[in-house]
């Protein structure tokens, strides 16, 4: 996961910025400093079964303030990343109960799709 | 350099956006710049960008096609525009790490069979305005000053962070967009959500969640003075705009506020065709504000006639 994002995560020392500036934290069952957290403890098993890397919308808030200069969102993307090539896709496309709405921009499709599935 | 501008040719990259569901944004950017005698050359066969940027280390592939349109706009110039803020995040960053990152530099161009060293300049519009034509000379080109319209200028994510990269403005407290909408004569009004998140793509996973962010992003806008806001990315519109109706089904306090792309008030300003300005495709009717904006134009005329009857003795 180091390598893949490029990331130390031992230079984390849990100061929450990350989780106090995020705007999905209502939705995530792991914090944003508890997904680095798992990871340094070596619970990886947590962080992959987690929701909170998908629903990690890439905002950047995260990376700007880490006093750190950890980049979360390359952590997110990893495990986003080692999920997907495993097969394990998050929203599929041609699955019946995938609804992209009908008004919506191509912008959308596009970013959400590369994001969430494979 | 600004009087050199109608010998400088802007390379355009519109993406996949902006020709159908994002139109108002392109036609009245090129209008609005044509009245600036600004020359903008469309890329011709251009491909996705692929909306985001790639953070997997060893994603490369992911950047081949942002690499393909940079090598594509230095054929036609040194200086590529795109008012997506997905597509300008992708193609700076991608410009960025060809200048910075060696393997990634000769991975490209090795799988592309080219020499790109990151010499294109990728520059948002508003960048533009700023640096090659000047907020004042904007100013002098106004004929339709918006006044009376308190506006929020809205930043959202991809057009300002991360900031190492994108050197965009201050990424906590921006005003470039500020300083845009004073130089059209609208009223800003700052709010501290300018900055936070509309939601992006995650209206496919869950329609609460953005209906949420959109409702404290345009709930803060109201509470510090905003009637409406400005924006130049087409996804912040549909979940800002488009929308807005999830907001209103969820939260009963909640009544409805206009959203335009900052180009058409700069169309309007410049006095093009308001028929490029797509309102009918706004969900939200920005009519009320804009029949204030003609009345107060109608009044600036009103006054600078007068003025001139003054200068020539007449009462």
């Amino acid at each position: 996961m180091e390598e893949l994002s490029g990331q130390n995560l031992n230079a984390c020392n849990q100061c929450l910025k990350c989780t106090a500036g995020c705007s999905f934290v209502d939705n995530m069952d792991l914090l944003p400093n508890q997904v680095i957290r798992c990871i340094q403890l070596g619970q990886e098993d947590e962080v992959m079964k987690s929701k909170t890397p998908w629903l990690c919308a890439s905002c950047f808030t995260c990376v700007t303030r880490c006093p750190k200069g950890v980049d979360l969102s390359r952590i997110m993307e990893a495990i986003r990343t080692l999920l997907l090539r495993q097969g394990k896709e998050h929203i599929n496309l041609s699955g019946s109960e995938f609804k992209l709405p009908a008004d919506a921009p191509q912008q959308l499709f596009v970013s959400g799709s590369r994001k969430l599935s494979g | 350099m600004a009087e050199n501008n109608s010998d400088k040719n802007i390379v355009y990259y519109p993406g996949c956006t902006l020709h159908t569901w994002a139109k108002s944004l392109s036609d009245t950017f090129i209008e609005s710049f044509k009245k600036l005698d600004i020359n903008l050359h469309e890329l011709s066969d251009w491909s996705c960008c692929q909306a985001v940027f790639p953070l997997a280390r060893d994603n490369i592939m992911g950047l081949v096609p942002a690499a393909r349109i940079l090598i594509q706009a230095r054929e036609h110039g040194d200086i590529l525009t795109t008012l997506c803020s997905f597509c300008f995040n992708v193609l700076r960053r991608t410009n960025n790490a060809i200048q910075t990152d060696g393997e990634i530099r000769a991975k490209l161009n090795a799988y592309l069979e080219e020499d790109y060293t990151g010499d294109v300049h990728v520059l948002h519009p508003l960048e533009i305005l700023k640096v090659m034509v000047g907020f004042d000379k904007l100013k002098s080109k106004v004929t339709k000053p918006c006044g009376n319209i308190k506006i929020g200028p809205y930043y959202g994510c991809q057009l300002i962070r991360p900031p190492k990269e994108m050197k965009f403005d201050d990424p906590e407290d921006p005003k470039l967009l500020d300083m845009f909408l004073e130089s059209i004569g609208c009223e800003v009004v700052n709010f501290p959500f300018k900055v936070e998140c509309c939601g992006s793509y995650q209206i496919v996973q869950g329609e609460d969640m953005v209906a949420d962010r959109a409702y404290a992003i345009l709930s803060n806008a109201r509470k510090n003075g905003a009637e409406a806001i400005a924006l130049s990315c087409p996804l912040c519109f549909y979940n800002l705009d488009t929308r807005q109706n999830l907001i209103t089904q969820k939260y009963t306090d909640f009544s409805p506020m206009p959203v335009f792309y900052f180009t058409e008030l700069m169309g309007m300003a410049l006095g093009i065709d308001e028929g490029l300005c797509g309102f009918d495709k706004h969900k939200v009717d920005p009519g009320i504000l804009l029949e204030s904006l003609q009345k107060s134009s109608d009044t600036q005329e009103h006054v600078t006639v007068k003025n001139d009857q003054n200068k020539l003795g007449v009462n």
